[in-house]
């Protein structure tokens, strides 16, 4: 039986169609992927993302646990800051990918992908017993009780905070939800309910991530629709999420990143602080990046007129002595481009942009070229890959 | 409810035939460019292949899926639509007119009498 998230029945009125994702039953599109992709590139899309996971650690062990158990530094952050973190198990490989926040001087919020939540939990009940002060934290999984809203775009600024009125009453200290900067998380109030905003997102575009509890969710939902559709705001699904961020070269747990593989092999190395002192997989990726990668997931885009590369197809090197080098991991016509994208595992000998490969399309050879990340600039703030939130859908 | 024209014929694996004289016209249902969801790719058999009833023979890609396009009847390509690979789009914006995929030379007529009629394939698809 495939799980449903609090927003479905508003789903299924607005005529979505419903995919499996991570044992959810989530709308893949509502009017077209290419239509909901633009609208997010342009103006703005509102996203369920409510399959996400929540974990809190709280406790005046949970730093010190924390910082253990995941690949960046954790010391940084002031409350009401996140980063973009890894969990990795011993061989350096991704246990899964995630944001970690700050939400009380004692308090973390871990968002997680909707497919790892039960083997992060269980992963983290492994490292508790490394921790520093083991008895000195608690570890709750919230993922049921609340809800999660990403609203992504360039014109989201100038409506969320009709929306979301007043300041925050928790974490960063904000006047207006629009005065978060990237990365911060805040409590505000909608219509009394306490809500918390982040100013990340998963698509390039500058955008919030809303965390609501569970009932609030529907009223949430209509009331951003509503006061965004003046500024083109569109329901968005899971299809235009993997389109934007492919687009942008962020990883999706399962697709560039996995348990045997390292984050040094996904090309993700700015939330790996092996500098910060010891750390669960920290000893083999040392040695990882001593010895240096074999192989690293690049960036690519097709070359010319072809059929979008998807998961699966084969890489080879270009030339008279052309050989396999590996497969694609993700792939899609871009809608911002128009062209086939995608990202792949290759040699590390391929991997330098401007390196030309062919990706093999049922049978026969296409030309594609590797790029740099992102694929796609998108004009507005938010480009920088990695400093905007990388989370996974 | 999907268009479902009268005057053609249509496949259980939702082609659509349009029958002059000795030639056939092959398309996709507008039931099937729903499914599909927007059109961003199209590759369509060679000119002069000749092809079985049933045999998988073009391509459709949606931005997330490709999905296999099958022969309705027997018999060999005589012309394809350029105009369907260079703007796939028509495959979804008029699925019977210029979203044409590709016209066959009939070599067994026949099998034109297995092929659904409207109401069938309304029944078939559900309405």
């Amino acid at each position: 039986m495939l799980r449903r998230t609090p927003l479905f029945a508003a789903h299924q009125r607005l005529g979505a169609r419903l995919v499996e994702f991570g044992g959810w039953e989530m709308p893949v599109q509502y009017t077209g992927i290419v239509e909901e992709h633009l609208a997010v590139r342009q103006a703005a899309g509102l996203f369920d993302i409510s399959h996400m996971g929540e974990l809190l650690v709280n406790g005046p062990g949970a730093e010190a646990f924390l910082n253990h158990a995941l690949t960046n530094d954790l010391r940084k952050l002031a409350v009401g800051q996140g980063q973009y973190s890894m969990l990795c198990n011993e061989r350096g490989g991704v246990v899964d990918d995630l944001y970690v926040y700050r939400i009380k001087h004692d308090e973390y919020l871990l968002v997680v992908n909707a497919s790892r939540i039960a083997a992060d939990w269980d992963w983290l009940q492994t490292q508790v017993d490394h921790a520093p002060t083991p008895d000195g934290f608690q570890l709750q999984n919230v993922s049921d009780d609340w809800a999660a809203l990403a609203v992504q775009g360039p014109r989201v600024v100038e409506f969320i905070g009709a929306v979301i009125p007043g300041g925050s009453i928790g974490g960063t200290l904000a006047a207006r939800v629009t005065d978060l900067k990237k990365n911060q998380i805040a409590g505000f109030v909608f219509r009394g309910v306490s809500l918390l905003v982040a100013r990340t997102g998963y698509t390039g575009e500058d955008g919030f991530e809303v965390l609501a509890p569970a009932g609030q969710a529907e009223a949430l939902w209509n009331a951003l629709l509503e006061a965004g559709a003046a500024r083109g705001l569109k329901p968005a699904g899971l299809g235009a999420r993997d389109t934007l961020r492919t687009e942008m070269g962020y990883p999706l747990y399962g697709h560039e990143l996995n348990e045997t593989t390292t984050p040094f092999e996904a090309g993700i190395t700015f939330c790996v602080a092996l500098e910060k002192g010891d750390f669960t997989g920290r000893a083999a990726l040392l040695r990882q990046k001593a010895a240096g990668v074999t192989r690293r997931c690049v960036a690519f885009r097709m070359s010319g007129k072809s059929a979008p590369p998807r998961p699966g197809y084969a890489l080879w090197s270009a030339g008279a002595a052309a050989r396999p080098l590996g497969q694609v991991v993700s792939g899609t016509l871009s809608p911002s481009l128009g062209v086939g994208i995608g990202t792949g595992f290759v040699p590390v000998e391929f991997a330098a942009p401007g390196t030309v490969l062919e990706v093999e399309i049922r049978g026969r050879r296409a030309p594609a070229v590797v790029v740099p990340k992102p694929i796609y600039r998108p004009a507005g703030a938010g480009a920088a890959p990695g400093s905007s939130g990388t989370k996974a859908s | 409810m999907s268009n479902i024209p009268a005057d053609l014929k249509y496949a259980r694996s939702h082609e659509w035939v349009r029958v002059e004289g000795d030639t056939a016209t092959v398309g996709v249902t507008d039931h099937a460019q729903h499914e599909l969801t927007d059109v961003v790719f199209v590759e369509l058999p060679a000119v002069g292949r000749k092809l079985k009833a049933g045999e998988a023979c073009a391509v459709v890609e949606s931005v997330k899926t490709a999905s296999d396009i099958y022969a309705p009847v027997s018999g060999e390509v005589m012309a394809v639509n350029d105009a369907v690979t260079a703007n796939p789009g028509l495959v979804n914006s008029t699925p019977y007119g210029e979203g044409w995929f590709f016209k066959l030379k009939l070599t067994q007529p026949a099998e034109l009498d297995q092929l659904l009629d409207a109401a069938a394939y309304r029944a078939q698809i559900g309405g």
